[in-house]
């Protein structure tokens, strides 16, 4: 490995959370941007192909290295770490649609899912995953919100864009069926 | 997402009801049971199992099903009224429902998505991993503000807030017997008197209560007989005693 990529390397061990790019540059200012992806490139190929315990993502808005899927278990089992808690359907559902419309109030997320939302909406925003991003203009001023960093990280999305885009989702029951 | 298995009895379902995350999802999940057009549905057999599967609801997660139903009753009403089969402004009443059922399938897809992803990072440990807790509230945060702005802060809400006025609360008892004293020695002098002899004009709270209370006393003890020749009139006291000697 370059000095580089291994200078990488340390810096994402020394890290809880993911590293933006802009950040890492600041570990080599003379380094252009192009040598620091190439760099941290060179990391995870060197993980993936010389059969690492670990990997290195880019989500959440930077980088961080974590423990590959097969692992998972035993470390678990040795009480080592343990995974977070499974999101229910109705969380994700709620999550769904605000990482869709957002910026979004409650009533607006209701009217989509049918049901109040409004202790979910409690929940979700003390794991970290959704947080009120301002208010909006209509009656009582509605609290408006959004998803988050945590939320992209959770999710392994670098940017909201890599989430399918409403045109390109297989709607089961669309429109062959309107020739009826 | 609907492992519950279906009974298949005629009519009714054996469902589990926790199965679904509100009523849009139980209505989607009947409309794929019954292999029925999402277009087209027929709203008065939909809306039958709707309601029998509610039936089985707790009462208190019931409300958000029970006001579907009462949707879905609506349409199956709007359905059965008579119209034109050439009336141009003649709208479908499931035009609603069904976009509303076409944005929640979509948004449902997404959700596969987001739980395909989410499990795939559930299974990865982070470096420094962390029990979930709680993200710290923003007001941890060192606060981007200047002394001299720290200051002007405080100067300004100083000024707004006014010094609040303290009021010094003497408790004054009240002076009965001399009042007494005062009504006796003015009933001795003459046979009749008036309130306004009694009290002046500039008499404080205690003092005309003093006056009242002793009156009240010296008329309850028979020394003198208080009388308002009517409504609003100036009440006369009179001395029990000066009537008798006249």
């Amino acid at each position: 490995m370059s000095p580089l990529a291994k200078l990488l390397e340390a810096a994402l061990f020394a890290s809880a959370r993911p590293i933006p790019t802009a950040e890492l540059g600041a570990l080599s200012p003379e380094t252009e941007r192009g040598a620091l992806l190439a760099a941290l490139d060179e990391l995870r190929e060197h993980y993936d192909v010389s059969g690492h315990g670990v990997e290195l993502a880019d989500a959440g808005g930077g980088w961080q290295i974590l423990t590959r899927p097969e692992y998972t278990e035993a470390i678990e089992r040795a009480q080592l770490a343990a995974r977070p808690q499974r999101l229910s359907a109705a969380s994700l559902e709620t999550l769904a649609i605000i990482a869709y419309r957002q910026p979004i109030g409650r009533a607006e997320i209701e009217e989509i899912r049918g049901v109040s939302v409004s202790s979910m909406l409690k929940s979700l925003a003390e794991r970290g995953l959704v947080d009120v991003v301002g208010r909006g203009e209509g009656l009582g001023r509605p609290l408006l919100y959004g998803t988050t960093e945590l939320f992209l990280e959770q999710f392994a999305l670098r940017h909201l864009d890599e989430l399918p885009r409403a045109d390109e989702l297989a709607i089961a029951l669309r429109p062959q069926l309107k020739t009826a | 997402m609907h492992s519950a298995a279906l009974e298949d009895v005629p009519g009714t379902f054996v469902v589990e009801l926790t199965a679904f995350s509100g009523p849009l999802d139980l209505l989607l999940a009947l409309i794929r049971d019954e292999e029925v057009d999402i277009y087209d549905i027929p709203v008065a057999r939909i809306a039958e199992q709707f309601l029998a599967r509610v039936n089985e609801l707790e009462l208190d997660e019931a409300a958000d099903y029970l006001e579907m139903a009462a949707r879905l009753l609506r349409i199956k009403a709007q359905m059965l009224l008579p119209r034109n089969s050439d009336d141009e402004t003649w709208e479908d009443p499931r035009a609603e429902l069904v976009r509303r059922l076409l944005e929640y399938q979509q948004m449902r897809e997404v959700v596969d998505v987001l739980e395909r992803l989410g499990e795939g990072r559930r299974n990865r440990f982070a470096r420094a991993y962390l029990p979930d807790q709680p993200v710290p509230v923003a007001s941890s945060a060192p606060l981007s503000l200047s002394l001299s702005m720290l200051m002007s802060a405080v100067d300004r809400v100083l000024r707004v807030a006014h010094r609040p006025a303290i009021h010094d609360v003497v408790p004054r008892a009240l002076d009965v017997d001399g009042a007494m004293l005062t009504v006796r020695a003015l009933l001795a002098l003459r046979s009749s008197a008036r309130w306004r002899d009694v009290v002046a004009a500039d008499a404080e709270p205690w003092q005309v209560l003093s006056a009242l209370l002793a009156i009240l006393e010296l008329a309850r003890s028979g020394e003198l007989t208080v009388f308002q020749p009517g409504p609003f009139a100036p009440v006369e006291i009179n001395s029990v005693a000066a009537g008798q000697a006249a």
